[in-house]
């Protein structure tokens, strides 16, 4: 009964506000791959794996009034901030959910641009592939980020941490 | 005399050498003919066409094309309806996987023969992007959405392991050329270094919702979802990583989005689907618990689950599974022992469906939790007759544009070369993505409230369900 809600809420009030619909995008997407049980379903877009479940579910939180959206116009865009509401702080009371924690990874990936968390991303959509083979098609499917060594590395060790 | 005899014997034994000749001759000339040819160019001698209802002809060409279709993996589809538990609703919503797949592939066939010469087309990708358009659905499986749900499936996996296992399909695209296969798994996964080839298969104005729109539209007998495609195809123009939209054809983009929109409403979250989709989910869910549950036997062995309720499906065991099993199983679960699994079979079966009420999980939460508690009291389990559907249970959406980098929006190029955003230039776009697009329904077994035996309790059910006017009958 809305458990895929509820474990939604849980990162919310874990996270405290998440500014950027393509890092909240990412930081479930990274959540997931380190095993947390949040179902989203994802693919592959341009801009790494994304989830159109997610969104609508984040729209449907907004809409209930569970968390509230707050619009920034940046001039040729919109920017979004996410934070949890008191009906929201009721809602997870009633119907916590039994998760492991994760509030050390999300404090860790808060303080990353969306650029590397993009990065992380990709990298972990692809991690069927030997880490060669993994640097590659990085590169083959954002040939326009061109992502130093240093950032692939920088992302390398981040996933190891994430997963420790 | 008998020179006379010897002649003409000899006479009908050249005329048939020579025939022999000519036979011999021609066979060599096409023997040649196909060794001169490589598989991946090779044309039908003459151009074979499906009839269809929404694109008049499917026309194939290539071999290539030719041998996928016969593939018994794309067969399969045709055992596959295009819109699941829809037919409960709309009759006519009988079409299957199969027809769908061909009218993609036909539509990309037309998008290409458009592009031939532009700047950025690369005419090398032809055949990769027909084959891809065509086989972008082949993981699909019976009522997949439910699948994937219970079973926490994923059918572009599926699609993936047909593609590149050992199966005919892999066979045929391998003849193409080595690797083949491998590219043509990647512009269906979206992750194939040319974004042009892909965005024609996957993108918010592609060659798949173009043909689910007017198809779905057509077989539900439902009069929205029509737009001008003609004329979406003839202003597409080819950039480097995207297809974009000439600015003249924005009105015939705002059609298409607008059928979008009225379909998701009408047909895609139309609640009487939904309600079958739900009973359907908690047949499969139920399934599963017996199953692990060691106390209950099976009066029929569920051996076609038995991957799915392990949580190992291997390629053969998914391929097996068609619409026949299921509603084969769902048939004969009836004279389960067990009265949920029977019970949610019958109603599936006989279409007799669940009611609904429009549910606000935030302002209704302690009326929730009650009817929970009294139909745990009456006997009625929660978990399988009092479900909560929400918008983003469903795998269709709206166009948004969304933020910087976040998803690729639809953009028009503009007479000056620049690209902008569709909604930001229509204002009938910007209204519609503006709008309030979720919802939450509660579904329930109308006929057993009606049957509980403790009246109060009885009375209070029908209370909180009839809170906001009568309860809508989704028969």
């Amino acid at each position: 009964m809305l458990t895929n809600h509820a474990k939604l809420m849980q990162f919310f009030s874990v996270a405290n506000e998440v500014t950027g619909r393509k890092k909240l995008q990412k930081m479930i997407y990274i959540l997931q791959k380190c095993g947390l049980p949040f179902e989203e379903k994802y693919e592959f877009h341009f801009y790494g794996p994304y989830s159109e479940e997610l969104t609508l579910r984040v729209e449907e939180l907004c809409n209930l009034g569970f968390i509230q959206e707050k619009k920034e116009d940046k001039s040729n865009y919109f920017q979004y901030h996410y934070t949890i509401t008191n009906d929201g702080e009721e809602f997870l009371h009633q119907f916590a959910m039994d998760m492991p924690e994760f509030s050390g990874q999300v404090e860790a990936m808060k303080g990353k641009s969306s650029r590397f968390l993009e990065l992380v991303a990709t990298m972990l959509y692809f991690d069927g592939l030997s880490p060669e083979e993994n640097v590659a098609k990085v590169h083959t499917v954002k040939p326009k980020q061109k992502y130093t060594d240093e950032e692939i590395q920088e992302a390398q060790f981040f996933i190891k941490w994430l997963r420790h | 005399m008998s020179d006379w005899f010897t002649y003409q014997s000899e006479k009908t034994r050249l005329k048939v050498h020579f025939i022999y000749y000519i036979i011999k001759r021609n066979r060599r000339k096409e023997t040649d003919g196909y060794t001169y040819m490589a598989y991946k160019d090779e044309q039908l001698h003459e151009e074979k066409v499906f009839k269809d209802p929404v694109h008049r002809y499917v026309h194939v060409k290539d071999r290539v094309i030719w041998d996928l279709i016969s593939a018994p993996e794309f067969q399969r589809l045709r055992r596959i309806k295009q819109l699941g538990t829809t037919n409960l609703t709309f009759h006519g919503a009988e079409h299957s996987r199969f027809n769908h797949s061909l009218g993609v592939y036909e539509i990309v066939r037309r998008i290409i023969s458009n592009f031939e010469g532009r700047p950025h087309w690369n005419s090398e990708e032809r055949l990769l992007c027909l084959c891809a358009a065509l086989l972008h659905d082949l993981g699909h499986g019976p009522f997949s959405h439910s699948f994937e749900k219970v079973f926490k499936l994923d059918h572009e996996y599926f699609t993936q392991q047909i593609i590149l296992g050992d199966t005919t399909v892999n066979k045929i695209l391998e003849r193409v050329d080595k690797g083949f296969a491998q590219n043509v798994s990647d512009v269906i996964a979206k992750t194939y270094k040319d974004k042009l080839v892909v965005s024609l298969i996957s993108s918010q104005i592609d060659a798949d919702r173009m043909d689910y729109l007017q198809r779905d539209a057509y077989f539900t007998g439902v009069s929205y979802g029509h737009f001008d495609m003609e004329r979406i195809l003839r202003v597409m123009r080819p950039m480097e990583d995207q297809v974009v939209i000439k600015y003249t054809g924005m009105h015939a983009v705002e059609d298409y989005i607008m059928s979008r929109y009225q379909m998701y409403w009408q047909v895609y979250f139309h609640p009487v689907t939904r309600s079958a989709e739900v009973i359907l989910s908690k047949i499969l869910h139920r399934a599963k618990v017996l199953y692990e549950d060691t106390h209950y036997t099976f009066k029929l062995e569920p051996t076609h689950f038995l991957s799915f309720f392990n949580g190992n499906v291997d390629l053969k065991d998914y391929l097996k599974l068609d619409e026949g099993i299921v509603s084969y199983y769902f048939q004969l679960w009836q004279e389960e022992e067990d009265a949920i699994l029977s019970d949610l079979c019958e109603r599936f079966t006989n279409r007799r469906l669940f009611k609904y009420i429009e549910f606000n999980p935030n302002l209704q939460m302690n009326e929730w939790m009650e009817l929970h508690r009294l139909f745990m009291q009456a006997g009625i389990d929660p978990d399988y007759y009092l479900v909560v559907d929400s918008s983003s249970d469903l795998p269709y959406d709206f166009y948004r544009p969304g933020e910087e980098e976040e998803r690729l929006p639809i953009h028009l190029l503009m007479p000056n070369g620049e690209l902008r955003e569709l909604s930001r230039q229509s204002e009938i776009v910007e209204s519609i993505s503006g709008k309030k697009r979720t919802d939450h329904k509660l579904y329930f077994p109308n006929d057993l409230v009606e049957k509980m035996e403790n009246s109060a309790m009885k009375e209070r059910v029908e209370e909180i369900l009839n809170g906001q006017g009568d309860v809508k009958n989704a028969n």
